[in-house]
């Protein structure tokens, strides 16, 4: 036994040379090609096929980061992505990643590596005094030890724990690569291209189906990558490539490696997010750098493997400590020994097998410590073979080594502690199915006592479970129950029973056992000196979990809120059940009785620019641009959003100097002469059928019935509660014909409600509603000299006079050149004014033919600025107005609820309370000094009354400068405001702290009698 | 989630724009207030089967009365509003 405890072994002659821990090729490399990458600066060689982890490994780089809270040293445990210890930072500037994890990591020539949560450096780091502040970091620290005084919480302990505790640096600019977003479909969806998925996939295809098979890994294969598992006499890695490559002719079969399928959602639906060019330095033209995929499956097969648990032990962290499975994955498939003398600490037979690999690549296996009494056979077997002590019964008591271990203290099963000399230790305490996806969807995992290990016992319909993820503890097993459930899928999911032909199966050489013992904690309660990690990335030991219990933190969702177990990017996947095995002996209770949490999407961190897609910047939104928006522009118009519409705002000219002076013209011109303004973006939808006016009787306040062809009328909607909803004129073009329009902002809810009246309300109404918003280009032609205009394009054969076509009018038109168009006399403006409409295509050409024939008029364009003087100035109500929150009376329309038929919200418009008085309602407002601004918002007071809500009276919707009335002018709502005209009162900004003296007056400012209108 | 639409088959359910119970009638017009505001206010919250109103926004524009259980949404039955109503 001496000789265990002498110092490791001299380095083998390749010390000096790059690459001094690989020792072969492995199956997964291509060591013909050698790549260089970076790590905290230094160069390091690997291969194409290399994880960052594996060549750091094969370049004996054991410590890569520093832990979450404590900041101690740590290495790599896995070689998958449930990796919770090597968190790197990669690339630079603006692709700047961090918390990516080492061991999913493909390395490229030219990859920059950085560690992360070290300070200055990572072998020097400052911050690992955190340590010896463990007793503030315990469980609950953040609700006990800040709790007083409050103001120290963001001053003091908030500041000092975001610098000490945390993980990498996000980029400081905007990603520059590009995500997109993808849909698939098919009949089969395989999860996993283990022996079980690839079997899956190959009896799916086989029976008939349309099968996608995802593999988050670069690599198919699964664990026939990391075992030296023999099949049919062949590597058990190779009939792998080879199912894939016939996988891969099939036509109805897709493969899509580095794609995690993270999230089960309703129906068939699953989330998976592929990385496209994660594995090179830059993405190509054209190619995104992740894409989202959205897959339909009919049917869904799991075969997502197992994640190995660590043990508990006092100092389990050290970069040296790797799952045994892990250590068999970097020698067989990249080549790598992960330390030059290991220990194998075991409670099952699994375990064994790294003893056997790493003996074989050439690693001195000094001891084989099984906590198991009396060791399992395979276990003697294997020592002999491999020569190493056994310590049956025995235990890890300690680790010594700051930032790479040394050694450890193994204690025998008579308790007799000694030292073992080692670099490198492999530990399993066993596997656990990997169910997530399962449990997504509130399937709640349970305990299963033979297995060790939380299951999925019935699963979601048209989910089924195979191989590990279902418990089957062999390859051969594992073959046979994905074939089986292959073509029980297919099936499922509708192929024919007939179709489908067994399979030649291949058959594993060797017979592999699995005989667990569980071992929760090493040492039990006596041994609890030394930090013994349960949660790697969180810094949960089990010392957390004994102190959640004593304090009554013992219902699992409260011990994970309590010590944040499992709330890291790794959801606890090498953690959860080592830390319920704890609790519930804590509590003398059995696993099954302490229970679980579920889990949630995604079971792999998901970076948001794969979820944003291509929505972002200008792109989050779509634009809508009005038929003009070109000609608009070359004019020189501001454009302004409207919704999604871009409109233009105003049209400055160059000598003008502020936005003020563009729009006082552009009403001017309009009020004097004419001027015009894209209406296109209010909504327009086509009404036909028998009971055409029978529906616009139902869902506007006033009547219909008599409305001649030929003819519009404006109308009032109102909600079910009773309160406007929308307005706009709707004309009769035909007996059974009217065309609506509605405002911008709410064309498709409009359209959604004559939908629901029809199809849910009275169904058998003959009537059909189709939104025409986008096929007609609508152009309102504003002022007194707009029929002079309308002249020179309307064909000449039609009547334009007031007497032929009058206010409301509304005819089917051809203009001079032939296009059939549509023409109704409306005006916003109060002015004598047109709403001519075209085919969309024709509106560029009648916005240049409307500057052409209108230029003798000196004809403007105006925008939606312009557009909102004028409807203020004459008082139409918008959309300010028509908030959500005002009746017909308050928006001064009582009068035109009919009281001869039932409308939507008829019933509820006669609340008491809605019919009052004293509601605010629609006034116009004057300041009496001109010049003094009112601004919308503002609330209005009676004179003299105390700024207070108690005084409140109402409040200003909408205000603008009138260049008409050459003063501020505004609507608003106020309390018995009709009653209250030529009242002055006082208009509170309590933005801006000012009062402003205003006259109530009339809601119109601008031509009360309508005769500019009727001219 | 996805809903099968009678007349464009199975959609994903970004396609539609919820609405709500699809149980409650509208009264008629002297029904008294009570009546109303049950209607217009008071909607029940069951947890399991539920049969809701969905529109069809970025398909067909047909209103569907959906059959659910709100707990694990699985889907019973699909039929158009106006099938319903004049059922
Ligand atoms: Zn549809």
């Amino acid at each position: 036994m001496n000789d265990l405890s002498a110092s490791l072994p001299p380095e083998t002659g390749r010390r000096g040379k790059t690459q001094p821990m690989r020792w072969a090729r492995g199956n997964g490399i291509r060591g013909d090609k050698t790549i260089r990458f970076t790590f905290d600066g230094r160069v390091l060689e690997a291969h194409p096929g290399d994880t960052l982890a594996s060549a750091l490994l094969a370049n004996g780089v054991r410590l890569v980061g520093r832990s979450f809270k404590y900041h101690r040293p740590r290495g790599i445990l896995s070689a998958g992505p449930e990796e919770p210890n090597a968190l790197v930072e990669l690339r630079e500037g603006a692709q700047r990643e961090p918390n990516s994890r080492a061991t999913v990591t493909e390395v490229f020539d030219g990859l920059a590596a950085t560690s992360q949560n070290r300070w200055p450096t990572l072998k020097h780091d400052m911050l690992g005094a955190n340590s010896l502040l463990a007793p503030v970091f315990s469980a609950g620290f953040y609700y006990k030890t800040f709790m007083w005084p409050a103001s120290f919480w963001e001053k003091v302990y908030e500041p000092i724990i975001r610098r000490a505790a945390g993980l990498g640096r996000a980029a400081d600019e905007a990603d520059p690569d590009h995500y997109e977003k993808a849909t698939a479909f098919c009949d089969v969806l395989v999860v996993g291209s283990g022996p079980a998925g690839l079997a899956a996939a190959r009896a799916a295809a086989g029976a008939g189906a349309r099968v996608i098979l995802c593999e988050q890994d670069s690599l198919t294969g699964g664990r026939l990558r990391a075992e030296r598992v023999m099949l049919d006499d062949r590597p058990g890695w190779a009939w792998a490539q080879d199912t894939e490559k016939y996988l891969r002719a099939l036509p109805e079969v897709r493969i899509m490696t580095r794609t995690c399928v993270f999230g089960r959602y309703d129906g068939g639906c699953f989330g998976a997010l592929e990385r496209v060019a994660d594995h090179v330095a830059v993405p190509q033209a054209g190619q995104p750098r992740q894409r989202l995929w959205r897959i339909v499956a009919g049917q869904c097969i799991l075969a997502t493997g197992g994640i190995e648990r660590p043990i508990v032990f006092p100092d389990n962290d050290r970069p040296g400590i790797m799952l045994a499975g892990a250590v068999r994955s970097y020698v067989n498939r990249f080549g790598v020994v992960p330390g030059r003398q290991a220990v194998i600490y075991t409670n099952n037979d699994d375990g064994l097998r790294a003893a056997a690999d790493l003996h074989d690549a050439g690693v001195r296996v000094a001891a084989i410590v099984d906590s198991r009494q009396p060791s399992s056979t395979a276990a003697q077997a294997m020592a002999r073979q491999v020569g190493a002590a056994l310590f049956a019964g025995g235990a890890i008591a300690g680790t010594t080594g700051h930032t790479g271990l040394k050694a450890v203290q193994v204690r025998d099963s008579a308790g007799k502690t000694r030292r073992l000399a080692c670099d490198l230790l492999a530990v399993s305490g066993g596997w656990n199915p990997d169910i997530a996806l399962a449990t997504h969807h509130r399937t709640h995992p349970v305990y299963d006592d033979a297995l060790n290990a939380f299951v999925v016992s019935s699963p979601a319909p048209g989910l089924h479970l195979a191989g590990f993820a279902a418990g089957a503890l062999t390859t051969d097993a594992a073959l046979a129950q994905g074939d089986a459930l292959g073509r029980a899928a297919a099936q499922g999911a509708g192929s024919d029973p007939a179709t489908g032909c067994a399979m030649v199966l291949p058959r594993a050489a060797e017979k592999e056992g699995y005989a667990i013992a569980p071992l929760w904690h090493a040492l039990g309660r006596a041994g609890q000196a030394g930090k013994a990690f349960i949660d790697f990335q969180n810094d949960v030991t089990a010392k957390d979990v004994s102190l959640a219990a004593r304090e009554g933190f013992w219902a699992v969702e409260h011990l994970k809120r309590y010590t944040t177990l499992g709330m890291a990017t790794d959801q606890g996947k090498t953690a959860n059940v080592n830390a319920l095995a704890m609790m519930a002996w804590e509590r003398g209770r059995s696993i099954a009785q302490t229970g679980t949490t579920i889990v949630r999407p995604p079971v792999q961190p998901c970076a948001i620019g794969a979820l944003a897609g291509t929505h972002r910047g200008r792109h989050f939104k779509p634009h809508r641009l009005p038929p003009t928006h070109d000609w608009a522009v070359e004019a020189g118009c501001v454009l302004t959003s409207n919704g999604i519409w871009q409109r233009a705002q105003w049209y400055p000219r160059p000598d003008e100097t502020s936005w003020q002076e563009t729009v006082n013209r552009e009403v001017r011109s309009v009020r004097s002469s004419v001027g015009f303004c894209d209406v296109t973006t209010l909504g327009k939808i086509d009404i036909q059928g028998a009971d055409a006016a029978t529906l616009l009787e139902r869902v506007y306040v006033n009547a219909w019935r008599k409305l001649p062809v030929g003819r519009a009328r404006y109308g009032l909607m109102l909600r079910e509660d009773g309160f406007a909803f929308d307005d706009g004129t709707t004309a009769r073009l035909a007996e059974n014909h009217y065309v609506m329009t509605t405002t911008t902002a709410n064309a498709g809810a409009v359209m959604r409600h004559l939908e629901f009246c029809h199809q849910c309300l009275w169904p058998g109404l003959d009537v059909r509603f189709i939104s025409v918003t986008d096929a007609w280009a609508q152009i309102a032609v504003a002022g007194p000299r707009s029929r002079d205009v309308l002249r020179e394009i309307i064909d000449e054969s039609f009547d334009l006079s007031n007497e032929a076509f009058g206010y409301m009018g509304a005819a089917n038109v051809r203009l001079r050149d032939g296009v059939g168009g549509r023409l109704f006399r409306l005006s916003f403006s109060g002015e004598l004014a047109y709403e001519i409409a075209v085919p969309a295509r024709y509106g560029d050409a009648l916005a240049r033919l409307l500057m052409r024939v209108g230029a003798p008029y000196g004809i403007t364009p105006y925008g939606t600025e312009a557009l909102g003087v004028m409807r203020i100035e004459k008082g139409h109500p918008a959309g300010p107005e028509l908030n959500g929150q005002t009746t017909a009376h308050d928006l001064g329309m009582g009068r035109m609820l009919s009281r001869k038929k039932d409308f939507i919200g008829r019933a509820m418009a006669q609340r008491t309370a809605l019919c009052d008085a004293a509601r605010p309602t629609l006034i116009g407002l004057k300041p009496l000094h001109a010049s003094d601004a009112l601004v919308a918002g503002a609330h209005l007071l009676p004179r003299g009354a105390p700024a207070d809500a108690a005084s409140d009276q109402g409040w200003i919707s909408s205000s603008a400068w009138s260049p008409t009335v050459e003063s501020w002018i505004a609507l608003g709502f106020l309390s018995h405001g009709p009653q209250r005209h030529g009242e002055v009162i006082a208009v509170h900004n309590p933005l801006a702290g000012t009062v402003i003296e205003a006259q109530v007056v009339p809601p119109v400012f601008v031509d009360p009698e309508g005769s500019r209108l009727h001219a | 989630m996805r809903i099968h639409c009678p007349y464009c088959c199975t959609r994903g359910v970004e396609e539609f724009t919820y609405r709500g119970d699809a149980t409650v009638r509208r009264p008629d017009l002297d029904a008294p207030e009570a009546a109303w505001v049950d209607y217009v206010y008071l909607r029940d919250n069951p947890a399991g089967p539920h049969a809701e109103y969905w529109y069809h926004a970025a398909g067909c524009h047909s209103w569907l009365v959906v059959r659910r259980d709100t707990r694990t949404h699985e889907i019973f039955s699909v039929q158009t509003a106006s099938e319903v109503s004049e059922a």
